[in-house]
């Protein structure tokens, strides 16, 4: 710390911080558009210009950035001092920006507008002419307006620098610069949405959003948790007139920051999907149409369905909901709704978690690691948003030679110059090659057993005391002395894997590693991807049991409960017809329509995460509350209100009591007395406009406002925001910052953690010393036919959010990925489809990375139904076949795609 | 004591001056003016009932900015934006719940397009209350209002159908992206 | 019984009806002189000049709904609106109009109006207290305050009557002034009278209990509909009953002024006293248009500072003179 003196002020200012984040964070209202907490400083706007003297004589001072000024001890500054400089500089940013405002997107958010007033520039004095520029078509997500770019660089900083894009960047030159693709098209990048966010103007905005668009002030909104996946970061949707319009990134410190992925961001349209169920519905036999139920009465008939009946868990639906299934069809009849290898994973990732001695890393933590090692998990695509941050923990190595030099961590253009491509390692064993490979020190294509297997011998090579594997090429151990070299000499090492290969060795393979690189005192990272928003949560609940969909079953039981569950998704859709056919009673409480709900004798009409509360479990153990955004209409009830009869935070409280490792899940909100002043936390910011007359032409006389479930927030623009507890912490706004912006207000120091703590709160944690190992017994891969490995895609293989229709536009059918080799042994032409043994036919792409004799089949998209992969299939050229509809190879974005492969087929 | 006495006295009398005066008003003409047996003037500016206007070539002014909703202190204005195959926005229901308008004229203020003026005609009563709420097909009128030249997208940057890029008052055509000449 | 006497039937009816009439037509003319006063018309639009307006009024007033509120203490709640017009109506009965006419003749008349207008502060005390509102109770307690203060002074003016005419008959008191009205030796106490009237029947400008600005509409804030009406009727019959006294005690009664007597006693003492009670009642109306609302604290000093030691002094100057004058 040091102190400084800032227009007459005495301030105790960090010195590793700029001096322009230390003047936020001691509530100065500074302008500046291209510093961001998370990419730093390149000085490049000229608008937080402020003045250094040189002493306590100098009276003229000289103009400085602050973002690019450390601040020095008994340093004498003054923010007034510069104040017609930085008019003057804004002045002159704003001579090309056009008079677009009122037909912005951005406008009411726009921190252009924001900074433009507090830099205290009003009137147009130039009357020249206004540069214009074309706009380019970038896909299904994002609208380019080119013309009101303000040529602060912070897109290109974000999508090149900071997540890995290239397929954007600054054209032209001086002052005809150009922000834009080489050509139109989609962005490339999973994280592309973020450049909303970023932009302190309009030139990207939202464009699921600006089709139905309503300004920041008039959404409804609620702190919330992603859907996506099992990283569950904290995201903020935005509701207006009954339907969903936005999801914006919510900031926590821990999980996700400032960013999410492109799913996270726009995944969440199928919440007005029209696939969406509207009302219950009954039927007395399979065969009989339909018909609809009233509310209190379908309430009654799940109530009649539950004796005797078995129910199945959801590991999409919320603890709360899934407690609430335990206690209606009790502890013995209570299924886990995924498939029991799945289970079984989600079992040992919870048992290594608390038995290991290693930490449990969350997106922070993988972002400050200095080696990291991934497992056979394609984690752009299964948890997008570690991949981000695996992406940032490289650079961890230009920062350190930056400190070496006495650079500050926030000088991001001086850095990036020293660190030139050297980066922090990261290896990645994976059977394909993925989206992280530009950055990865060297990936290693390798099955999931085989990856297990490497993992396994690198733990050994750090700790001879781990078990050792026999029976690897020399290629690989030599692999595997680099790795755990690597490893073994870094400061803070990461370990990532997940399930999604379905290899139960993979994890205890890693598990292996971090518990090998534990040396008494320092534990290292790791992060175990899990595939649903609440799997972990899901399998807390079960308690270790193994009653997985297969016992389901088999139980023989006539009756069942399906919570939020597509069964098909879940296992063969031979046995789920088998299942389905023997009972007498199948009840379904979902969101939206899908072959489950189909065959169901009563179908409850459930509300997805925008209009519910409730609680899920990430990948790290993290549980977190979500708020319901919105109240759904009568018929639409939350699964929690239809499986009980009592409160969200009765459940709650009970769920807590009754399993292990969950009594923390009470102290996730406030609780039901919650308030300040009187007053709860509003949902509605309060500027909130049109509330006599929005629902006026239904009926001119006003409503009673709604209740809400947990009694902390309103569904109304009275009450005090988030001041006590970060879990109410809703869309951030303060005086004169409008935009996201103004979330530093909020945080202990401009991009820090959040004042009011409360970044949900970890289930797992383990004090293990010792150091106890797995043996894991890796089944040989088998000879005959193709060996399988899934792959899936960000924007398609999860289920819910494939309803949406900008993600749709994004995602592709399924598919199948070969070698060139083996496509040419099929004697397959790029127009052909695949038949693949016991499924349907598809298309096929060619990648030269994937080994000959192994076949990636995507997962989770329509025309494959892969939830439990097997070891080995036969493929043939499929006759007669024509290619869907939805097939649209060029959505499909890798890297090692040979130039052959499919083609012609996309429709 | 003749002091306090004699403010007394003063201040009755002050009372009773008062209570003349005031008497004398019986003999004066009544400013009343009779509506509705006598129509008043309205001057243009009144702020009485409020009509969507139409930019000078026919097209609806309104870009559903919901700078007046926002404006508006009793929130009586709901919209939703929409816009057409050419990106010209629009609003897809403008609806004011007249029950609560307060007539203060400040989206009138805030609009940047001038599309929503207040206009003299205040004889708004309804026998239902239901028959206050307005949607724009009863509010939009085909003229100009008060402003009778401007037009938004002139001026504005934003392409629409009709209007490049380039093409809007005091623009520079597109700059070619590809060309580093200064 | 249906001959003209004081206390026949006939009378008991046209006095006591004439009275009621009288009050709620105020109403009406009391709009009109204020629309008048500040340069407005008044209510003009029912029937002739807006007569109708009463009636108007009174069906509004009828078909409102008549709401007791939960919180309130339901029989005194009901009870106190009652109190006030029927001990004005009481008041009434001994108010001698002409010779011959009234309810009746009390030998203790002026101390009977003293009780009931001491029993009407019951009404104001009441109804705040039993509305369960700070706004009323603070009405209430205003309207109290002031009324007992008031009718101090009030009392103690027309002793100096009393002690002149010998008697506390009204009748008699009208008799005594057959040659000359008492507004000239009682001066000081016909303005402390007047005074001390307006404030007795809160009226204009000394309404605090119900002073608008402050404490919403004071004691009768949770009194709607008919309630609230009988509220206002009693406020305009204690008008009324103070327009009459006023000739009665100081201004010669039915006596005509300068021998201005015509036809018979009756006929002219009917119109004089009506000619006087009128002359009264625009006064305060005119009061009610011209002057400022005090303070709270203004009326009481005003009243315990000023008019107390006035009022005494006028009735030792009184009763000195009346026994230097008895030798």
């Amino acid at each position: 710390m040091v102190s400084i003196t800032i227009d007459g002020k005495n301030f105790e200012v960090d010195e590793d911080n700029n001096l322009l984040q230390e003047c936020l964070s001691h509530a100065m209202d500074l302008p500046y558009f291209c510093w961001h907490p998370s990419m730093g400083s390149v000085g490049s706007c000229r608008q937080c210009a402020v003045i250094e003297y040189a002493d306590d004589n100098d009276e003229k001072g000289r103009l400085v950035m602050a973002c690019m000024t450390s601040p020095r001890e008994g340093g004498r500054y003054s923010l007034k001092g510069a104040r017609k400089f930085r008019a003057q500089a804004i002045e002159s940013i704003m001579i090309n920006h056009p008079h677009d405002c009122p037909v912005c997107e951005e406008g009411g958010e726009c921190h252009l507008q924001d900074m433009t007033v507090m830099s205290g520039h009003a009137y147009r004095r130039y009357d020249g002419k206004k540069k214009t520029h074309n706009n380019q078509y970038l896909g299904p997500f994002i609208n380019h307006e080119m013309n009101r770019c303000i040529t602060c660089y912070r897109c290109v900083r974000y999508y090149k620098d900071y997540a890995g894009g290239t397929d954007f960047s600054v054209q032209a030159s001086h002052d005809n610069t150009y922000f834009g693709r080489w050509q139109e098209g989609a962005y490339e990048s999973e994280f592309s949405g973020n450049l909303v966010e970023v932009c302190p103007t309009g030139v990207f905005t939202d464009k699921p959003f600006a089709k139905n668009y309503v300004r920041k002030w008039d959404l409804q909104t609620s702190p919330s948790v992603c859907t996506g996946c099992g990283v569950g970061c904290n995201t903020n949707p935005g509701e207006r007139y009954g339907t969903l319009r936005r999801i914006v990134n919510r900031f926590n410190d821990e999980v996700n920051g400032y960013f999410l992925c492109d799913k996270g961001r726009f995944g969440a349209g199928y919440v007005n999907s029209e696939q969406r169920i509207p009302v219950s519905m009954t039927r007395d036999s399979h065969e009989a149409d339909p018909v609809q139920i009233e509310p209190d009465a379908a309430k009654q008939a799940l109530k009649d369905a539950a004796k005797g009946a078995i129910g199945i868990a959801s590991p999409r639906a919320s603890m709360e909901a899934n407690f609430a299934l335990r206690e209606l069809v009790g502890e013995d009849s209570f299924y886990a709704g995924i498939s029991a290898k799945e289970l079984g994973m989600l079992n040992s990732i919870i048992d290594i978690y608390q038995n290991r001695p290693v930490n449990i890393a969350n997106i922070k933590d993988i972002e400050n690691s200095d080696a990291v090692l991934i497992l056979g998990e394609d984690i752009t695509n299964t948890a997008a948003r570690m991949a981000l941050a695996v992406r940032q923990s490289v650079k961890n190595l230009g920062r350190q030679m930056g400190a070496d030099l006495n650079f500050p961590n926030w000088h991001d253009a001086a850095i990036r110059t020293l660190a030139m491509d050297r980066k922090s390692p990261l290896y990645i064993l994976s059977p394909h090659a993925t989206r992280l490979d530009d950055v990865a020190k060297s990936v290693h294509i390798s099955s999931a057993a085989q990856s297990a297997r490497i993992g396994l011998a690198i733990a050994h090579a750090i700790d001879n005391s781990a078990p050792a594997v026999k029976g690897l090429s020399k290629e690989e151990q030599s692999l595997v002395d680099e790795i755990a070299g690597t490893l073994k000499g870094a400061k803070q090492a990461l370990i990532i894997s997940g399930t999604s290969s379905m290899e139960p060795a993979l994890l205890e393979a890693a598990a292996n590693v971090a518990t090998a690189l534990n040396d008494g005192d320092s534990k290292a990272n790791l992060a175990l991807a899990v595939p649903e928003s609440n799997s972990l949560g899901l399998a807390l609940m079960m308690q270790g049991n193994e009653k997985a969909l297969e016992q389901a079953m088999s139980s023989g039981s006539k009756k069942a409960i399906v919570l939020e569950n597509d069964l098909y998704r879940r296992a063969a859709s031979a046995d789920v017809d088998t299942f389905i056919d023997g009972l007498e009673q199948l009840a379904v409480l979902d969101s939206l329509k899908n072959r489950t709900g189909e065959q169901a004798n009563l179908v409850l009409a459930a509300a997805t995460f925008a209009e519910s509360s409730g609680t899920f479990v990430n990948y790290e153990g993290r549980a977190q509350h979500y708020y319901s955004t919105f109240k759904a209409v009568d018929s639409i009830r939350s699964s929690v209100s239809w499986l009980s009869d009592k409160s969200l935070n009765e459940l709650n409280a009970e769920c807590a009591a009754a399993l292990p490792h969950c009594a923390e899940l009470t102290h996730l909100t406030p609780g039901e007395g919650y308030n300040f002043a009187g007053l709860k936390a509003p949902r509605q910011p309060h500027r909130y406009s049109g509330r006599t007359a929005m629902r006026a032409n239904i009926n001119v006389h006003e409503p009673k406002q709604e209740q809400d479930e947990n009694g902390v927030m309103v569904y109304s623009m009275e009450g005090v925001p988030a001041i006590k507890d970060a879990s109410v912490f809703n869309s951030p706004w303060a005086p004169g910052w409008n935009s996201n912006q103004s979330v530093f207000k909020f945080q202990e120091f401009a991009g820090g953690p959040l004042k009011q703590g409360n970044q949900g709160k970890r289930l797992l944690e383990n004090n293990v010393k010792d150091k106890p190992w797995y043996e894991p017994e890796i089944a040989g891969d088998s000879d005959n036919g193709f060996k399988v490995f899934p792959i899936y895609h960000l924007f398609g293989s999860e289920e819910l959010s494939a309803f949406t229709p900008a993600i749709q536009e994004k995602a592709t059918s399924a598919y199948i990925a070969l070698n060139p080799a083996d496509a040419e042994k099929l004697g397959l032409h790029s127009t052909d489809g695949v038949q693949v043994e016991h499924n349907g036919a598809v298309p096929f792409i060619l990648r030269n990375s994937i080994a000959a004799g192994t076949v990636g089949v995507a997962v989770g998209l329509s025309g494959l139904n892969f939830r439990n992969i097997p070891g080995s299939i036969a493929l043939d050229k499929a006759e007669d076949w024509q290619s869907p509809d939805n097939w649209k190879a060029a959505n499909i974005i890798v890297s090692d795609r040979s130039a052959e492969s499919g083609k012609g087929s996309a429709s | 004591m003749f002091k306090a006495i004699g403010k007394q006295i003063k201040i009755i009398w002050s009372q009773i001056v008062t209570l003349w005066l005031v008497f004398l008003h019986l003999f004066k003409k009544a400013d009343t003016v009779e509506y509705p047996d006598v129509q008043p003037y309205m001057f243009p500016r009144w702020r009485g009932r409020i009509v969507l206007t139409r930019d000078p070539d026919g097209e609806e002014r309104c870009v559903a900015c919901n700078l007046c909703a926002v404006a508006c202190p009793v929130d009586c204005i709901a919209l939703q934006k929409t816009e057409d195959e050419n990106g010209r926005w629009y609003p897809e229901f403008f609806r004011i719940n007249f029950s609560r308008c307060i007539m203060c004229g400040f989206c009138e203020e805030a609009c940047p397009t001038h599309a929503i003026q207040l206009t003299p005609d205040f004889e708004m009563a309804e026998y239902v209350r239901q028959d206050m709420v307005w949607e724009k097909e009863h509010m939009l009128i085909n003229g100009t209002g008060k402003y009778h030249d401007y037009n938004f997208y002139r001026v504005a940057g934003k392409a629409i159908g009709g209007k490049g890029k380039g093409e809007a008052r005091n623009e520079l055509p597109p700059v070619d992206r590809r060309s580093l000449l200064p | 019984m249906f001959s003209f006497e004081v206390g026949s039937l006939l009378n008991i009816a046209v006095v006591l009806g004439a009275g009621l009439a009288v009050s709620v037509m105020m109403i009406w003319v009391e709009r009109r002189f204020l629309g008048f006063w500040s340069d407005r018309l008044g209510p003009n639009r029912v029937g002739p000049f807006g007569i109708f307006q009463v009636i108007a009024d009174a069906i509004k007033m009828l078909f409102k709904e008549d709401w007791i509120p939960p919180f309130s203490d339901k029989f005194t709640f009901v009870l106190a609106p009652m109190i006030l017009p029927i001990v004005m109506l009481m008041a009434l009965a001994v108010i001698p109009f002409a010779p011959g006419v009234g309810v009746m003749d009390l030998n203790i008349g002026l101390l009977w109006i003293f009780a009931m207008a001491g029993l009407a502060s019951y009404s104001t005390m009441l109804g705040g207290l039993a509305s369960n509102n700070k706004f009323s109770l603070l009405g209430s307690l205003r309207g109290t305050g002031q009324m007992i203060s008031y009718e101090v002074f009030m009392g103690i003016s027309i002793l100096g009557v009393v002690i002149l005419a010998d008697s506390f008959t009204l009748r008699d008191i009208v008799e005594s002034q057959r040659d000359g009205w008492y507004v000239v030796p009682q001066f000081f106490g016909f303005i402390v009278f007047t005074v001390a009237g307006l404030a007795e029947s809160h009226r204009w400008p000394f309404d605090l209990p119900e002073s608008e600005a402050e404490i919403i509409s004071g004691y009768n804030t949770e009194y709607s509909g008919m309630k609230f009406g009988l509220f206002m009727i009693g406020e305009y019959i204690a008008m009324v009953v103070m327009a009459l006294l006023m000739p009665v005690l100081f201004f010669g009664g039915w006596h005509a002024p300068f021998g201005l007597e015509f036809g018979t006693p009756l006929i002219s003492g009917l119109f004089w006293m009506s000619v006087k009670a009128g002359f009264f009642l625009l006064f305060f109306i005119l009061v009610r248009a011209a002057l400022v609302r005090p303070r709270y604290d203004q009326l009481m000093s005003y009243g315990w500072l000023v008019m107390l030691p006035l009022s005494l002094i006028n009735l030792l100057v009184t009763g000195a003179i009346v026994l230097y004058q008895a030798g």
